[in-house]
């Protein structure tokens, strides 16, 4: 690699360089000792050290740059993905950010000794210099991999949230012109978006004059959930069709009354089956029960 | 169509909104972006309208109305109001979700509009339930 | 963010012509930023309704966009200005009179609640000033408790 012209010779960043290509192998024989590699790199120690000399490398080329404090230089870029897996790697172990922190901090104290080994005749300040270059290289290093792992943390939690939500809320086709919701678990602000948006857009696919949602898996509604249902079933309406709201468990029903809640001129029944049934018969579909008509079937029929 | 509704190429529509009869029935389509003179210009031209032709009743398609906000619901909702007084009902037709779900967060619910998802569905609603007008069954008849 | 961060326009609100230049515009901006299909109708309503209190109660006045990039998701900012009689009783005109008819200050509530940030500036003889911002993909704000 060409020497950079504004690194100077002698100059600590360049010492540093110069350092870390000399002494590649040693640093990663002594990281690969550390808890970090050790947790992270599990098949064979080998495999511990070579992940370390790709850090080594990348820190070189990054005082090459003479960029010490720049999380973004460009040296990174390759380990970048590795360290992003180290440090998910420890969270994902149970350690806590601080302690990911700590272990990264463990880095730096056998690569000082091997500098500090390597300028036994050099001036105190030169000596001085050299261990502060280090330090702030080796504190870059920790930012970013504690950027890196966070960002991968949170690029998975907004993953999951969006699966949660879309996995949370399938539209169920009952019958033609009929869509069902059933809802499980909490509904907040964005998850009630989320199912409004949902219903409505499949209102208009199935051109459904009928909508049910189903709340026997919700496991509290209280003022914000009435609201949201209410808005839902307003929506609903605008468009041309009916909501009918079911599953209001006994417990449910009281908590609601306590609050105070009403869910006004909405259409509700005890079970899903029940307001199925309200809006056949809406339909002018009539159900055939075995035995009734002596044919022994069961099914719906157009009257 | 281009020429029937300018509208519909996003520029805004000025001037008169067509009213089609299909029978007893006023059919409007809105379309596009509509400028507050054109929607009071509507509910004044259907008001006449309803009168000279006996209509009992009005199809509102707004499925290619992108927004409306609490000026045109409150036109819609008269609209919808007058006619009544004039023995005809009004019903709506084709609202997106989008449009829906602002109009009840702005808390505008139309309680006194009808809706249908489509203009075959709408003519259904009115064919089963003509109101008891002025001619009564003998405009039933004809339908 | 490649977009340039900040970028502004500014609308004059003369005439109800105008209303219509308003909503294209916040549309237009609001499809670019990414806002889905709901909240830019919500974005484009709420401009419409402000816009319209501008013109009727401000005698008129100017909307100004912005757009903003340093939150982790863009977002869009409006402000309405007008320089008319100003409101005297925010509270009142905050709270939903828009179903009583033609009240002052009538939409402001509702626009309120079709945007994630509202904030309103006045007083008797010095004009108005309303500002609302929006973020793309984020929940909307829950309803206050009347």
């Amino acid at each position: 690699m060409p020497e950079q012209a504004e690194s100077t010779a002698g100059s600590p960043t360049l010492e540093i360089k110069d350092f870390l290509r000399r002494r590649r192998e040693q640093i990663a024989q002594r990281w690969a000792d550390e808890p970090l590699f050790r947790a992270v790199f599990t098949v064979s120690r080998d495999e511990a050290v070579e992940a370390g000399k790709a850090v080594v490398d990348a820190l070189a080329q990054v005082a090459d740059a003479a960029r010490l404090e720049d999380p973004d230089a460009a040296g990174f870029t390759e380990v970048r993905e590795q360290l992003a897996r180290m440090g998910t790697a420890r969270s994902r172990a149970g350690l806590s950010t601080a302690q990911v922190s700590g272990e990264l901090a463990a880095l730096r104290p056998p690569v000082e000794n091997l500098l500090l080994a390597d300028l036994p005749d050099a001036p105190a300040e030169h000596t001085r210099a050299c261990v502060t270059a280090l330090s702030v290289l080796m504190g870059t290093l920790r930012v970013v991999v504690m950027q890196t792992a966070l960002s991968e943390g949170q690029a998975l939690i907004d993953r999951q949230r969006l699966q949660l939500l879309e996995v949370a809320t399938p539209v169920i086709k009952l019958w033609d012109g009929i869509v069902a919701v059933p809802l499980i678990g909490t509904l907040d602000s964005a998850r009630s978006q989320v199912v409004m948006e949902t219903l409505l857009e499949s209102i208009v696919e199935q051109q459904a004059r009928y909508a049910i949602l189903d709340i026997t898996g919700v496991p509290t509604v209280d003022s914000l959930v009435a609201q949201h249902l209410m808005k839902t079933v307003a929506a609903a309406r605008l468009m041309g069709a009916e909501c009918i709201v079911s599953g209001i468990r006994p417990a449910i029903a009281q908590t609601m009354v306590h609050l105070g809640l009403d869910l006004g001129t909405v259409v509700t029944r005890a079970s899903l089956a029940d307001a199925l049934g309200y809006v056949l018969h809406q339909l002018g579909v009539g159900i055939v029960t075995p035995g009734a008509n002596g044919t022994g079937t069961s099914g719906a029929v157009a009257r | 169509m281009s020429q029937a509704f300018p509208g519909a190429h996003g520029a805004p529509v000025t001037g008169h909104v067509p009213v089609l009869r299909l029978g007893e029935v006023l059919l409007v389509t809105l379309q596009g972006d509509l400028h507050d003179s054109t929607a009071q210009q509507l509910q004044e031209d259907l008001a006449e309208t309803i009168v000279h032709s006996g209509a009992t009743g009005v199809v509102i398609d707004v499925s290619g109305v992108e927004i409306v906000d609490s000026f045109l619901g409150r036109i819609l909702a008269e609209i919808a109001g007058q006619t009544g007084l004039l023995a005809a009902r009004t019903v709506l037709v084709g609202m997106r979700p989008a449009v829906a779900i602002t109009l009840v967060e702005l808390g505008l619910t139309l309680p006194g509009v009808h809706t249908a998802l489509s203009t075959e569905v709408a003519m259904e609603l009115l064919r089963q339930q003509a109101p008891s007008s002025r001619f009564g069954g003998l405009r039933q008849e004809r339908l | 963010m490649h977009t340039a961060a900040g970028s502004q326009a500014r609308l004059p609100i003369r005439s109800d012509m105008d209303l219509v230049w308003v909503r294209q515009h916040v549309r237009q901006t609001a499809a670019q930023l990414g806002f889905g299909l709901v909240d830019q109708t919500k974005l484009v309503t709420a401009a419409s309704e402000l816009a319209r209190n501008t013109l009727v109660y401000g005698g008129g006045g100017t909307m100004e966009t912005e757009t903003l990039t340093g939150g982790a998701t863009p977002g869009l900012r409006l402000t309405f200005s007008d320089e008319g009689p100003g409101i005297p009783d925010l509270e009142q005109a905050l709270s939903d009179g828009f179903t009583s008819g033609e009240g002052l200050g009538m939409g402001l509530g509702g626009a309120r609640r079709l945007v994630h940030e509202f904030s309103i500036d006045s007083s008797p003889g010095a004009g108005t000033t309303v500002r609302v911002a929006s973020w793309v993909g984020r929940p909307p704000r829950p309803r206050e408790e009347a």
